[in-house]
Order: C-alpha cells, then sequence, then structure tokens
C-alpha cells in the first residue's frame, strides 16, 4: 500500500512539473469544449439561397419575401437565368436556386396547376434533405394563403380533410443543439486525455530505461499498475469537474439528473480507457506507436459512439459492433442523466456493461504486463 | 551449492530466434566480491545480467542468484540485489532528495530509514548544495554516483553495475571505483560489466565473454600470466582475435 | 548530394520497420473509408417509436401500417397510457410518441379534422426535427390520398432536382473529409513526431553537426511522408470509386496537385510543431488537440460551416483543411475545373507559402 502511494507522489509531481503539458492538458481541452460545442451542429440554417423571377409581380415578389423572412435562408441574390445560376452553385456562391415560371400569377389565376421548379446542393445529402423539406413548407404556406384568398364559396362544397399534427420536444424545447452535443464533447475529452496520457506515460519509461529499473525493485505488478493509472483517473475525473461547470455555466445546460450518478459512472469509464491505455503501452515500444495505435482506435470508436452520427441509422452489424464500444456507453448515459434526469435503474444495463469491461480490460492489462520476459 | 556462492549459473543460454546471445555459461560468483563481467560489445554482457537480474527468462540452463532460483523466484532476488543500469536510470524530472526518498519508499523502508540513508548519502557524496536540484540538471558523474548509491539505499546483498562508467572523465571513473572498494569491503559482491578493459585490473576476479561464450574466467593476475601479456587490454586482444 | 540520398533512405528504413505503425498507416484510411461508407451516416433511420392509440379505427390502423411500413421508424411499442411515456424516454427506448386522439376516423369524416400528438424525445434536435418532419410527410402523403376526389384548387407544386448527389449518399459528403484529415494526421502529426524525436532522443544534435545542411534535415525527413501521405490519398480515392461508386467527375491531375499542395501545407505546419515541442507528448498533444480536433468540427467535414456561429465562421477560414475540402468537393463531386476554383486553390497557395517561411524562420531562430 505505502509503495503504491510513493508511486502516485512521484507521477503528481512529474505531471505538474510538465509545464509544456499542463496548459495542454488542462486549458487546451477545456478551450475545444468551448468553442466546438458552438461549432457542431446539424442544425440547418443560413442556407445560401437565391432565385430567378421570371415572373416579376407582385405575387412573385411575395413569394421571395416568405424566404427572406425565414430564419433558415439568406436570400442571397437573383440571377437572370438558370445558366448562371448553376455556375453560381459550382462555385459554391450559393446552395439553393428557386426558379419562378413565367405568367406565374396570370397562371395560378386560371386554375393551372404551377411547377416550382428547385434545384439544391446536394453533397450534403442529408442537409439537402431537410433543406427541401423546409423550402416545401414555406411554399406549402404560401399556396395555403393564396388558396384562402382565391377560392370561392362554392369550393368549400366538398371540404379537404385534414389531419393536424402538435409536436412537443421533450427534455430540449428550444430544440438547443448545443445541449446535446456539450455532454459529447466533454465525454470525448475525458477519454482522449486519458487515454493518450495513460498510454504515452508507460511506453516512454520504457523509451528512457526508467521502466527497466523499476523491473527489477521487487514492486509488485498490481502495486506499479496502480500507482501509476490512479494519478491519471485523478486527472480525468477533474477535466469532467471542471468541464461540467463550463456547460452549466456558459451553455446552460440543464443538470436534470443526479451529480452523483454522473461520478460514480465515469469513474468507472475511466478505468475502462485506462486500462486500454495501459494494455496498448504494453504491446508498444515507442511513443510514436502508443499514440498512433491509440489514435487508431480511438477515431473508430468515437466514429460508432454515436456522437455525431445515430446509432439506429447504421446497419445491423455496425450496431451489434458498437456494443463492445464503451465510448458509446459513455456518450448515451451523460446524454441520459444530464439531459433527462434518467436513474441508476434506467441506465443499469449500460452501467453493467461497462463495469465487466472495466474489469476484462484491466484484467487483461495487468496479465500482459511482465516484468520479466 | 557452496555456502560463499552468492551467484551460480550452469550452461546458462538465451537465444533469440536462430541467434544465440548467450551460448552456455556456467561460472560462481563469491560472497564480497568485485567480479568484472567482461567482453566487446554485443559480447552478450548485458543479456546475461538481465537474466540474473530477472528481468529475462534463460532459454535453458540454471542459476541461483542471492539464494534463490532465477526461473522461480524471480521476485525474491529482487529483493535482495541492486541495480544501476547503462542509462543511470533515475528520473531526470525529480530532484535528488525526490529520487532517493522514492526508491527507497519502492524497496520497503520505512521513513526514518529512508531520511537517515539519505542524510548519509547527502553528506558522503557532498550534495548538500544540489539535493533540491532536478536529477536531468546534473553533472554526469554526479548522476552516475548518485545512481549507485541509491542502488545500494536497502543494503542488498549483490550489486549489479551494467557499464557505469560510460562517458565519464577519468577522475570521476577513479572516484566511483573507489566508491566500490568500500561497498564490497563491507560485504556487499559487485557484479560489474565493463568493455574498458583497464578496469578488469580493479576487479577480484573477470570473466570474458566473446561471442555469448566465456572463454577466460581468473583473476587479472593469473590471465595475464596465462597469456603472457602485461595488460587485461592485451589479454583481451589476444582472446578476441582467437 | 549522395549523403542527402543517403539520409532519405534511412528514413525510410525507420518507418518500414516499425511494422506496428506502418499497418496503422495504411489501415487506418481504409478502416475509416469503410466505415464512413458503410456504416457512419447522418441520415436518420430505424427510429424507436411508441404508438398509444386512442382510436383503434381503420384509419388509424392505415396510417400505423404506413408508419411501420416506412424505414425511417421502427415501432417499438404499443402503449396504453401517458405515464409509460417518461420512463420510457428516460430509458432511452425511444425517441418518439405518436399519441392518436379519441374518435380519430370519427373526426375526421364528420368534422374534417382529426389530431394526432408528436411527442419526442429532443436531448437530440436533429432526430426529434427529423421524426416530427418525417411523420408529417406520411401524414401530407396520406391526406392527399383521401382527398384524391377532391381536386383542390390553385396548387403549387415543388419540383426538386438534388444536384451532385442525386441518390442523397452520405458517403459523398465524407469522403473529401476523410482524405483531408488522413491527409493531416500523416503529414503534420506525424512528421512533428518524428521531428521532435530525434530532439528528444539527443540526435536532432548530430544530425546538425553533420554534413548536411540543416533544410536537408528537415526536407529529408519530411520526403517519407510525402511518399506515404500520396500513396493514403490515392488509396482512398480508389476505394471510394470502386466501392462506393463514387465519381470523380473532374480531372484527376488537378486532384493531385491540390492535394500535393495541401500535403505540403499539412507537412509545413507538422515542422512548426516540432519547432514549438521539445517532447514527443508535447508535439503529440499539439497535433490533436490544436490541429486534428478543430479540423474535424470546423471544417465543414461533418457540420455545415453555414450553421455556425460568426466568429467560428471566420477561424474556420482560417483552416487550410477548409479550403481543401472546398476544393475535393468541387473537383470530385461537382467536376470543376481550376477556372471555378481558381479562389481557392491561391488561398491554399498563400497558407502554404505562409507556414513554410514561418517554419523555415523559426527553425533558424531555434538552431541559433
Amino acid at each position: 500500500m505505502k509503495t503504491i502511494l510513493y508511486i502516485v507522489q512521484k507521477e503528481f509531481k512529474q505531471i505538474f512539473r510538465n509545464k509544456a503539458m499542463l496548459p495542454l492538458i488542462f486549458v487546451l481541452p477545456l478551450i475545444q469544449l468551448i468553442i466546438l460545442s458552438n461549432a457542431a451542429t446539424f442544425e440547418i440554417k443560413n442556407i445560401k439561397f437565391s432565385y430567378i423571377d421570371n415572373d416579376n409581380t407582385s405575387f412573385s415578389r411575395a413569394l421571395i419575401a416568405k424566404f427572406e423572412a425565414s430564419t433558415y435562408f439568406n436570400v442571397i441574390t437573383d440571377f437572370p437565368s438558370e445558366k448562371i445560376a448553376n455556375s453560381a452553385m459550382l462555385k459554391g456562391d450559393i446552395d439553393v436556386i428557386l426558379e419562378i415560371p413565367s405568367y406565374f400569377e396570370r397562371d395560378l389565376l386560371k386554375n393551372k396547376k404551377i411547377n416550382l421548379a428547385v434545384i439544391i446542393n446536394a453533397i450534403d445529402g442529408a442537409a439537402a434533405g431537410v433543406e427541401n423539406v423546409y423550402i416545401n413548407q414555406i411554399i406549402r404556406s404560401f399556396n395555403k394563403n393564396a388558396q384562402a384568398n382565391l377560392m370561392q364559396p362554392s369550393d368549400f362544397i366538398n371540404k379537404p380533410k385534414s389531419i393536424t399534427s402538435i409536436t412537443s420536444f421533450w427534455y430540449n424545447k428550444t430544440l438547443n443543439y448545443k445541449t446535446f452535443m456539450v455532454p459529447g464533447i466533454l465525454v470525448l475529452l475525458v477519454t482522449m486525455i486519458t487515454l493518450f496520457l495513460s498510454g504515452m506515460n508507460i511506453v516512454r519509461e520504457k523509451e528512457i530505461g526508467t521502466l527497466e529499473q523499476m523491473n527489477v525493485t521487487p514492486i509488485k505488478k498490481y502495486q506499479f499498475i496502480i500507482g501509476k493509472l490512479f494519478p491519471f483517473w485523478v486527472l480525468g475525473m477533474l477535466l469532467l469537474t471542471i468541464g461540467l461547470i463550463i456547460a452549466r455555466v456558459l451553455f446552460n445546460v440543464p443538470m436534470v439528473g443526479s451529480l452523483g450518478l454522473m461520478y460514480l459512472y465515469t469513474s468507472i469509464y475511466i478505468l475502462v480507457i485506462l486500462g486500454m491505455g495501459l494494455f496498448i503501452s504494453n504491446y508498444t515500444d515507442t511513443q510514436q506507436q502508443a499514440m498512433f495505435i491509440s489514435w487508431f482506435f480511438i477515431v473508430i470508436f468515437i466514429l460508432m459512439s454515436g456522437l455525431f452520427t445515430p446509432i439506429e441509422s447504421m446497419p445491423q452489424w455496425a450496431q451489434f459492433l458498437t456494443e463492445f464500444n464503451p465510448i458509446k456507453f459513455y456518450v448515451e448515459i451523460m446524454r441520459m442523466v444530464m439531459l433527462k434526469g434518467s436513474g441508476f435503474v434506467d441506465i443499469l444495463p449500460q452501467f453493467i456493461k461497462t463495469l465487466v469491461y472495466a474489469v476484462v480490460m484491466n484484467g487483461l492489462a495487468v496479465w500482459s504486463y511482465k516484468k520479466t520476459n | 551449492m557452496k555456502d560463499n556462492n552468492v551467484i551460480q549459473a550452469k550452461n546458462l543460454t538465451k537465444k533469440f530466434g536462430d541467434f544465440t546471445a548467450v551460448n552456455s555459461i556456467t561460472f560462481e560468483v563469491k560472497k564480497g566480491e568485485i567480479f568484472g563481467f567482461l567482453g566487446a560489445n554485443g559480447a552478450g554482457k548485458t543479456t546475461a545480467m538481465k537474466m540474473l537480474i530477472g528481468i529475462s527468462i534463460p532459454t535453458s540452463g540454471k542459476a541461483q542468484v542471492a539464494g534463490f532460483d532465477i526461473f522461480t523466484n524471480p521476485e525474491d532476488i529482487k529483493k535482495n540485489i541492486g541495480y544501476m543500469s547503462q542509462k543511470f536510470a533515475l528520473y531526470d524530472d525529480l530532484t535528488v532528495k525526490e529520487n532517493i526518498t522514492f526508491f527507497g519508499g519502492i524497496y520497503g523502508l520505512s521513513k526514518e530509514q529512508i531520511k537517515k540513508k539519505r542524510n548519509q548519502l547527502v553528506e558522503e557524496l557532498g550534495l548538500k548544495e544540489i539535493v533540491n536540484e532536478l536529477v536531468g540538471s546534473l553533472p554526469l558523474g554526479w548522476k552516475q554516483k548518485l545512481a549507485f548509491s541509491v542502488a545500494l539505499l536497502h543494503n542488498p546483498k549483490i550489486i549489479f553495475l551494467d557499464e557505469p562508467t560510460g562517458g565519464v572523465d577519468p577522475i570521476t571513473r577513479r572516484q566511483f571505483w573507489e566508491m566500490i572498494y568500500k561497498t564490497a569491503n563491507s560485504g556487499t559482491t559487485v557484479f560489474v560489466t565493463t568493455h574498458y578493459m583497464d578496469e578488469a585490473e580493479y576487479c577480484d576476479r573477470v570473466s570474458i565473454m566473446v561471442d555469448g561464450k566465456i572463454e577466460a574466467l581468473d583473476t587479472p593476475k593469473k590471465l595475464k600470466e596465462q597469456f603472457k601479456v602485461t595488460s587485461m587490454n592485451d589479454v583481451f586482444l589476444k582472446l578476441a582475435r582467437g | 548530394m549522395k549523403r542527402f540520398i543517403g539520409f532519405i533512405k534511412k528514413e525510410f528504413y525507420h518507418i518500414f520497420r516499425d511494422r506496428r505503425s506502418l499497418f496503422i498507416l495504411f489501415g487506418m484510411p481504409v478502416a475509416q473509408i469503410m466505415l464512413f461508407g458503410f456504416a457512419i451516416t447522418n441520415e436518420i433511420n430505424n427510429v424507436d417509436i411508441a404508438i398509444l392509440d386512442k382510436s383503434k379505427d381503420i384509419t388509424t390502423q392505415e396510417i400505423i401500417n404506413k408508419i411501420s411500413s416506412s424505414t425511417y421508424f421502427t415501432i417499438e411499442q404499443l402503449i396504453t397510457s401517458e405515464a409509460e411515456i417518461e420512463t420510457m424516454f428516460k430509458k432511452g427506448k425511444i425517441k418518439a410518441v405518436l399519441i392518436f386522439e379519441k374518435d380519430f376516423s370519427k373526426n375526421l369524416i364528420k368534422k374534417n379534422n382529426a389530431s394526432i400528438q408528436i411527442i419526442t424525445d429532443a436531448t437530440d434536435p436533429n432526430t426529434a426535427n427529423t421524426i416530427s418532419n418525417y411523420t408529417n410527410s406520411i401524414l401530407q402523403k396520406y391526406q392527399q390520398k383521401v382527398n384524391k376526389s377532391i381536386e383542390i384548387p390553385y396548387q403549387i407544386v415543388p419540383q426538386s432536382r438534388m444536384m451532385y448527389n442525386p441518390e442523397l449518399k452520405s458517403v459523398f459528403m465524407f469522403v473529401p473529409g476523410v482524405m483531408t484529415i488522413i491527409l493531416m494526421l500523416v503529414s503534420a502529426m506525424m512528421t512533428s513526431i518524428s521531428i521532435t524525436k530525434e530532439k528528444e532522443l539527443g540526435t536532432m544534435e548530430i544530425l546538425l553537426v553533420s554534413p548536411l545542411e540543416p533544410f536537408q534535415v528537415i526536407i529529408g525527413k519530411v520526403v517519407p511522408y510525402i511518399f506515404l501521405s500520396i500513396i493514403n490519398a490515392i488509396v482512398i480515392v480508389l476505394l471510394s470509386i470502386f466501392i462506393f461508386k463514387m465519381p470523380v467527375q473532374g480531372s484527376l491531375f488537378l486532384l493531385g496537385v491540390e492535394s500535393v499542395i495541401f500535403i505540403i501545407n499539412a507537412l509545413s505546419l507538422g515542422i512548426l510543431i516540432s519547432t514549438i515541442s521539445a517532447t514527443q507528448q508535447t508535439a503529440m498533444m499539439i497535433s490533436l488537440m490544436g490541429l486534428m480536433l478543430p479540423v474535424i468540427l470546423l471544417s465543414g467535414f461533418i457540420f455545415p460551416i453555414n450553421s455556425m456561429p460568426e466568429i467560428l465562421q471566420v477561424i474556420s477560414n482560417v483552416i487550410p483543411a477548409t479550403w481543401y475540402i472546398i476544393i475535393l468537393k468541387g473537383i470530385m463531386l461537382k467536376g470543376v475545373g481550376l477556372a471555378v476554383i481558381w479562389k481557392e486553390t491561391l488561398v491554399l497557395v498563400a497558407m502554404t507559402v505562409f507556414f513554410i517561411v514561418l517554419s523555415i524562420k523559426k527553425y533558424k531562430i531555434r538552431l541559433e
């Protein structure tokens, strides 16, 4: 026990003496949290909108006015022809072209069905889909207005049937994307820092030669490992704390659920990550390798964690694989506990899985650490 | 096993794939001896030593160090030996005081014992001025002496030194060997590898390894007689030439 | 010159002998492309929802059938009361509940109007919004069907055409981003670590004392990574073309040239990082936190730049990767040539020159 304390003491001294790393460990991630939570959104806004008005009546201008009034669209300019408009889209100046045909007002009054051509830059397929929905909504609303003004009482004999839908948004009424992303990015940062630091740390001792020195002492494997990893566990929890404060104070992220539960889960989750770091460092000889391999796995895990893209949208085999991804559980749990107030019972399945991973991962790591080889 | 043999090796071998680094070496080291383990670079000295200190498993053969078998009880060996590696592995980013405290603690010394030893060390080596300096900022000679002393903190039976005087000036080397003599006189066995043949003169007995085998094992005096030369350097040259 | 070639050879040996790193260097782009192509998508599909049907008549059944047959939704459960909703949300079992009012059919026939409540778990606003949109579009289609006999006058019908990516494949958007990230990783991060390693181990001084000029040392260190980056870029493009049928509408040659410019850009960034790092750990952390993460999040790789706050859009313009991604999308998906993207190319070249000059200056200072 005392041996572990000696190692922990030494590790802390070394971490805090490393003047170059300190800001990188604390300041930089938190700056990232602040900046990136503002950037990470799938919300569609400020769409670069353009139009070709071949009609040029107050009617057609009224339609354009609706787009100008919408917060989704920025009406950039109008074009005289489709050719010029298309070339502007090629350049990336605009992403949507609405073409109003000539005789728009006249034909509508004559009760002819009008087709409005809409051209959308669909490189971002999902965004294009959403843009399309918004455009349709605006046109439909314009249409309904026009119909209300134009329709005679006689038209009302056979009233169309309508289904009204009312949508309510629970837990995030304002559809604030930051509320959704901040817990996720916090998870990301805690994970990355603890993984990289713990992994590289042991390999560094290998590279310098102090690890060999350690192996010649009678110190037991478990003492060494616990002593080495404990400071990083503390670091992770510290990062979590600062991150939570920023989330609350800067982003007004609701903290509906139990803080204690968040800390409890995080304490076990960090063990999984530390185990991974240790395991990787046992099989690498240089810091470069360790960093590289860690990076490889982290990127894959992050992509498959549901942090940026939904897991339900993945094919079945991929969804199955995510069951082995601890980051996925952490993201889920932080979001559920923070934003919905989920309790211990609600997150029990994920909790147990993470616990199992912590045991397995660390077991593997300790087993694969050889004082004698 | 004879009572005053602290190290006993029989047909100790280490292979890496097809390459045999240590080829069936047999030797003993007596208590309190200064035993020089010599050989050119790449002859297999370090590999052999790694087996004796319990961080490398032999491919075949037997050995006992400090009364414990290197196959079955490496951890017990470690309690009774000290080690100073080629790289002097002290922590560059800890102070002299912190390094001493740390290694003392690792070897299970109590707080009082550590304090006593620390003060003793500081006195003996004249480190009072620099006790709170980072080891990384010390000149090579100081690091070397400090590493040696740290390896002795827990009063081990044997101390293993792997090329301890690499890159140090002759005066410091001399001082270092005086420390080694003192240690041996107090009953600690010193097992030292080196490729400086003149240091061989300081040892009680030496062995010379060539390509993984021990080609000579005796006191420096007898070896010089055997090969009819006047320096250990020449003994080695004669051996190496074949 | 011979010495220089010898030095470059040594650098190559270093890299190729490190089997583990090599495996990752080549395996990573492949793995990422595969993931992005087959698993990662920002479309919304298979959302688990629950249905609370207070009417249980033919109409509601018909609508529910339409919903269950759509790929957007998976009906996880039919619940019987509002009380169950909260628990199911908290357990994360469902993302939305559709509540059909009582007497749905009757209301539709007699009052010409019936209502549905869509209660969404809006922790993920995007999904919530999309669920609402999808549901409404299904309802829309149903309404159209019901009202088929009624000719609604004065109809304006939008006809949408999706340009450059008619099937709305999400992989098309991701490939340029993945390429950028991989090139950044190999060129910037690996280079900075490689140079810093020599510093940390002390061998850099040996190199500097050798007959090699300092700039030869740097170039020599960097050349292997140029080579590796180019191979990676080619692998990614080939994979995208053959496995995902992603077109390269524009000139492959132009693609190559722009990529080389970007690689040099990333390399000079790597060199710059190495001048301010004393240890490999520092170099890595700076590359990761200072380079990689902002690039992933601010370059338009996944998140649309338009949707970011003003300040971040400005920062995004300072990142070389942003411009490179625009160029890539332009060449690969829009098929444009230099005439269209000359502006972006110029920006990229200017940034590259700037970084090169800066890193040379910093390097000279360090040497003194």
